[in-house]
């Protein structure tokens, strides 16, 4: 494997080189494993990068094309090896979950039992002894009533249909004869209602499986059929392989491989984000369901956070609102944009959203927005008291987490009428297209540093108090300052005359959050690693 | 409606009720109650002999999936004021069942006659009359048609 694909840029990740493509597919018949482990790519895809970050895993995006070669790959190998045609060894690894090893056991064991097991033959006729214990209905009372077997001999008689002029016939290795218009309409069905690759023989209790040259010949001028077939059978080997994971978006059909996070242990220090390629965008976790970056909280953890949230939603909701009353003059604000620095329109007073704290005291060292002072919680000594101090301690940390993905949504709303304005402005002045684009970048890097502080409450909640976490609050609490700050200078009026001043600006605070945001997420993946991290509950989930 | 649809189900209808006129072909104890069109079918269902179930008569109520017979059909007892559903392991209150052949176990060489047999026998083998474990929680939020439903299969003692 020599294989090492460099990305820039501005290259498109999914055009590789032929002659690469080919030669990875002869390679990849020893194993995809190896295969994948040789290609390091970093979170961005940027370039191969040995000084790799904590915070990120070793991953390769792989476009739908790629899978396919390694699921080819494995069935040359085991098509070699066991001497058979490539169809069957394609049944046989399907049967066995894409296991090459114990399927290569199983074989070298008893090749024929594995072979009707897999639906390659038939079951042979048994000298019939003993009960039938592979049917959970009972086979023998409804054999009597059953519709009659065709016979071989003229004319012949479908027995699904009952067409007695059909002249097309197929049947696989059983000897199983019917139409070739009730297998199309039932591979049909199989494929497209129920989503099913093993398309059986259509005789009571018969277990033999078509081959895919079988299918493709029944679905014969059914193009789409087909193509759907052919991507239910990547996504079955897909779905058994664990170093391989299909990208969640809709309608996309790239995936990821990303062997280090394929055991349950390894995501009890690692957090795997990964990405398709496709897509900036197309950003998720390799280890759980959950779309889109939890960094820096752990699989388990975010699994848990999600769940409590969802109930207690009700306790919760209030919060979501997008309007509350100034804490001086009791108008009524509402909030339309992604920073949480509020001014009263009638009396002036400037606080925080959040917490609703003044806004002066948030830059100072004293105060902190972030943390949760949880003195009532330490008071609490009747269940009453203890439980409202509980509910307090979880609106602290709810409210920050909502409130973030909120501000993330808002920043990128307003952005949208922003955008308008500079593409105005690139048309009156002399800024280049390139000059109105840092607001752009900037939105970006909010929304994102947003997600990792909405994803640092959850996990917060679950940390233990101590030297450990008081730490991790520190960073967030800088990211969350840097982020807010630049949050603002976004929503500054932009006039011709300002912007360089503001591009400037907003271009050194964009470097300082990213930075903020690197940090934080640097030290959470390193405490992993060396178990820094204490929970407050049990998160042995793994 | 398909050709292979309508062929069939009229095909099977016939072989019925040339069974249903014959006492030496009929099976016994399931007979053909109604079959007005090629959509729903019912019939009644009773264990002859010694079985939990002496005395009892049921009705069955088969519905034709329009890709019959590569669909199973969807098959439940009736429960009205006249006729209940019996109780069975495998049978909810609702008169769901739940059976493989009518799922996973389904072939396009089956007919309907196979399933009322194969009905027949899971009453007449049946050790104790008792509801399914989660019947409740089972007919509360089951949907109208069965088919809709993914069942466990329990079992092999059917
Ligand atoms: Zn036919
Ligand atoms: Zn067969
Ligand atoms: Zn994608
Ligand atoms: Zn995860
Ligand atoms: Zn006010
Ligand atoms: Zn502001
Ligand atoms: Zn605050």
């Amino acid at each position: 494997m020599s294989s090492d694909y460099e990305y820039s840029d501005d290259e498109e990740y999914n055009e590789y080189d032929d002659d690469e493509e080919a030669m990875d597919v002869e390679d990849g018949s020893t194993s995809s494993e190896e295969d994948v482990e040789m290609d390091v790519y970093d979170d961005d895809i940027k370039v191969v990068s040995e000084a790799r970050k904590a915070y990120e895993v070793d991953y390769r995006p792989l476009t739908h094309q790629q899978v396919k070669d390694l699921m080819v790959a494995d069935i040359e190998y085991i098509s070699t090896i066991f001497g058979v045609g490539s169809d069957v060894a394609a049944l046989l690894l399907r049967h066995m979950d894409w296991n090459k090893d114990r399927l290569t056991e199983k074989y070298m064991d008893d090749a024929f039992s594995i072979s009707i097991a897999a639906g390659i033959s038939p079951v042979p006729k048994p000298s019939h002894s003993g009960p039938d214990r592979s049917k959970r209905v009972t086979r023998s009372s409804k054999s009597s009533k059953k519709i009659e077997q065709a016979t071989i001999s003229e004319p012949f008689l479908c027995p699904v249909c009952f067409d007695d002029t059909a002249t097309d016939t197929l049947g696989l290795s059983c000897g199983h004869i019917f139409c070739t218009g009730c297998w199309a309409m039932y591979t049909v069905s199989k494929i497209r209602d129920e989503g099913e690759h093993r398309v059986l023989c259509m005789a009571e209790n018969c277990g033999v499986v078509a081959l895919n040259p079988f299918v493709h010949k029944v679905l014969s001028d059914d193009e789409d059929t087909c193509a759907r077939y052919d991507e239910l059978l990547v996504r079955n080997y897909v779905a058994c392989n664990k170093n391989l994971k299909y990208c969640p978006f809709p309608s996309c059909d790239r995936s990821v491989s990303c062997p280090t996070a394929s055991s349950r242990s390894a995501l009890s220090t690692i957090v795997p984000t990964v990405s398709c390629g496709a897509d900036p965008k197309h950003k998720f976790c390799f280890g759980c369901s959950i779309d889109g970056d939890h960094r820096p909280v752990l699989c388990v953890v975010a699994r848990m956070w999600l769940k409590k949230c969802r109930d207690d939603s009700e306790t919760a909701n209030w919060i979501k609102s997008n309007t509350k009353e100034c804490s001086k003059c009791q108008s009524t604000i509402e909030k339309n944009g992604g920073c949480n620095h509020m001014t009263c329109k009638k009396c002036k007073y400037e606080f925080c959203w959040v917490c609703m704290g003044p806004w002066a005291e948030h830059g100072t060292a004293w105060y902190s927005c972030n943390r949760y002072d949880d003195k009532s919680g330490v008071e609490a000594r009747d269940a009453q008291s203890k439980s409202r101090a509980s509910l307090e301690r979880y609106l602290h940390y709810y409210n920050r987490w909502a409130n973030h993905e909120q501000s993330a949504k808002l920043s990128v709303e307003l952005y949208m009428k922003t955008e308008k304005k500079m593409e105005e402005m690139q048309l009156t002045t002399d800024l280049t297209w390139i000059e109105v684009q840092f607001m752009k970048k900037a939105v970006d890097i909010v929304e994102n540093c947003r997600t990792t502080l909405k994803w640092t409450y959850a996990m917060a909640y679950y940390l233990e108090n101590g030297n450990q976490k008081a730490m991790f609050e520190d960073n967030q609490r800088d990211l969350e300052r840097a982020v807010e700050d630049l949050s603002e200078l976004l929503e500054q009026p932009i006039e011709s005359e300002t912007i360089p001043v503001l591009r400037q600006k907003v271009t050194d605070k964009s470097v300082y959050v990213q930075k903020r945001n690197e940090i934080l997420l640097e030290d959470t993946a390193k405490g992993y690693l060396e178990e820094r991290w204490k929970w407050n509950v049990v998160v042995d989930d793994l | 409606m398909s050709v292979v649809y309508s062929r069939r189900l009229k095909k099977e209808l016939q072989e019925i009720q040339i069974e249903q006129a014959d006492p030496a072909k009929r099976a016994a104890g399931i007979q053909l109650l109604q079959a007005e069109d090629l959509k729903t079918w019912y019939f009644s269902i009773e264990v002859l002999g010694e079985s939990l179930y002496k005395n009892e008569v049921f009705h069955l109520m088969v519905r034709f999936d329009p890709e019959y017979p590569f669909k199973s059909p969807a098959v439940q007892f009736v429960v009205s004021d006249k006729v209940k559903p019996p109780v069975h392991p495998h049978v909810y209150t609702n008169g769901h069942i739940c059976a493989s052949i009518l799922g996973d176990d389904w072939s396009p060489t089956l007919s309907v006659m196979a399933i009322c047999i194969t009905i027949q026998s899971m009453l007449a083998s049946c050790k104790k009359k008792e509801l399914p474990e989660g019947n409740d929680d089972y007919v509360r939020t089951a949907p109208d048609n069965p088919k809709k439903t993914r069942f466990v299969y329990h079992g092999d003692s059917v």
